[in-house]
């Protein structure tokens, strides 16, 4: 029974860069377009956005690397992101009645919406992780194709099964797409931002906020004033 | 039935002579005898399993036996959120049980929702499709609750008439003893209540 080193132990290493991931896939999947995301939360944790076309391939490169060897997919998720106005403000500098002047102009980008499924790798091998891969689906109403990383990860199976439950993403080459928490009748995607759930709301005994606006729509209004109640018992004595 | 007198009846008991009725020798086995339906659905269920063990002991008052199948069981435990996938099944249980049958829906989830009862998936309340006879609230709620159901569902049983127009409604043959079961429908529950059992009051506002 020895005690266990963490320092004599050669399997803990700290993983490499996220960008030098980034150039060794790019390297190692040809024509693979990978992007940086962003995080601006304190965690800082930034993720790889990769194109669907070479999705696979550079996943099965992410496990079988024996670099990086992320064996483990401890996670799959969805997010749903409805088209979005981004107002972007920049200064320009004009000529106002022969003066130089400072205008603040603002433009708006539209962004339409899309679905994206986020997957964070681990390595149980040389224990570090996470990296964390998104996918973008086309849109949200007709193209929710993307890979499917089962084949890859087996412990991804059931989790794109629920996403493509609560979603709606459909993932190519998953061997066994059903719906996993709804009925198969089901045909909404309850997770999904536009989501409108069933109305039945005719009992609720206290409510307020969002359920007091749709409890009102059930409710029975009062009986009209027939001028009884404004009779008052004339005082005595 | 002839009535007799409450005081004559415990004046013969003090002189050692007891007289009783069909009807109350009938209940006094019925209520003593409660068996169960084994199955839980949420963390109410652990409760419940407390309420079976030594500790608490629902031995006591004779419901020790949860049986596995609905056709020996008298009383539905409905310990849990009942997810709008799971609810045909209660009712189909319930429907497989043989009269005379109870419900004693336990937990805010099983009574209403509970903390889920805005979500999409979970029904707001098993009242909906099948007549509960005790409510207990809690989340979930302690095994003294459950036993306090327990003995005010005996309390129920020992009330209920076996003749008389007032007799009890699972010996009335127009009284329904199985209810429709609701099916998957495209977006919820078809139907999403049962009319003949989930009346809520009407509040004017």
């Amino acid at each position: 029974m020895g005690s266990f080193d963490f320092a004599r132990d050669d399997s803990f290493f700290v993983m490499e860069s996220l960008d030098q991931i980034k150039s060794r896939i790019e390297a190692a999947v040809p024509g693979a377009k990978i992007e940086i995301v962003q995080n601006g939360s304190p965690s800082q944790q930034r993720s790889l956005l990769i194109d669907n076309e070479h999705a696979v391939a550079i996943a099965r490169f992410l496990r079988v690397d024996p670099a990086l060897c992320l064996d483990f997919c401890s996670n799959v998720t969805g997010i749903d992101w409805l088209d979005r106005v981004v107002k972007k403000t920049t200064k320009v500098k004009t000529l106002v009645d022969g003066q130089e002047k400072e205008i603040v102009e603002t433009t708006e980008e539209k962004i339409p919406g899309y679905l994206e499924a986020v997957y964070h790798l681990y390595s149980m091998t040389h224990k570090h992780g996470p990296v964390i891969v998104r996918m973008r689906t086309a849109d949200r109403a007709e193209g929710t194709r993307l890979p499917s990383f089962t084949p890859i990860w087996r412990s991804a199976e059931f989790q794109e099964r629920e996403i493509f439950d609560l979603y709606g993403i459909h993932f190519e080459g998953h061997p066994d797409l059903r719906r996993i928490l709804m009925w198969d009748e089901f045909e909404d995607y309850p997770m999904r931002k536009d989501y409108r759930e069933p109305d039945d709301y005719e009992w609720e005994p206290t409510p307020h906020d969002a359920v007091l606006e749709k409890a009102k729509q059930h409710y029975t209004p009062r009986p009209e004033l027939d001028g009884a109640e404004a009779i008052v018992e004339p005082l005595k004595g | 039935m002839s009535q007799i007198d409450e005081q004559l009846r415990t004046e013969l008991q003090r002189q050692g002579v007891w007289v009783t009725s069909m009807q109350d020798l009938y209940n006094w086995g019925r209520k003593n005898s409660i068996w169960p339906l084994q199955f839980g659905l949420a963390c109410c269920a652990i409760e419940m399993i407390a309420t079976a063990a030594s500790r608490y002991d629902i031995a006591r008052f004779g419901g020790e036996v949860f049986r596995p199948s609905p056709r020996q069981a008298d009383l539905m435990i409905v310990a849990g959120t009942v997810t709008k996938k799971m609810a045909p099944q209660i009712v189909r249980l319930f429907n497989q049980m043989a009269d005379p049958k109870y419900v004693i829906a336990m937990g805010a989830c099983a009574i209403s929702g509970g903390p889920f009862k805005q979500g999409y998936n979970v029904l707001k309340g098993i009242d909906r499709y099948i007549p509960v006879d005790v409510y207990i609230p809690g989340c979930p709620p302690r095994p003294e609750a459950l036993l306090h159901a327990f003995m005010e569902l005996q309390r129920k049983i020992d009330e209920q008439k076996l003749t008389g127009a007032d007799k009890a409604e699972f010996l009335k043959p127009d009284q329904p003893s199985e209810f429709p079961v609701p099916r998957f429908g495209r977006h919820d529950l078809e139907p999403r209540a049962n009319p003949n059992v989930f009346q809520p009051p009407v509040l004017e506002r």
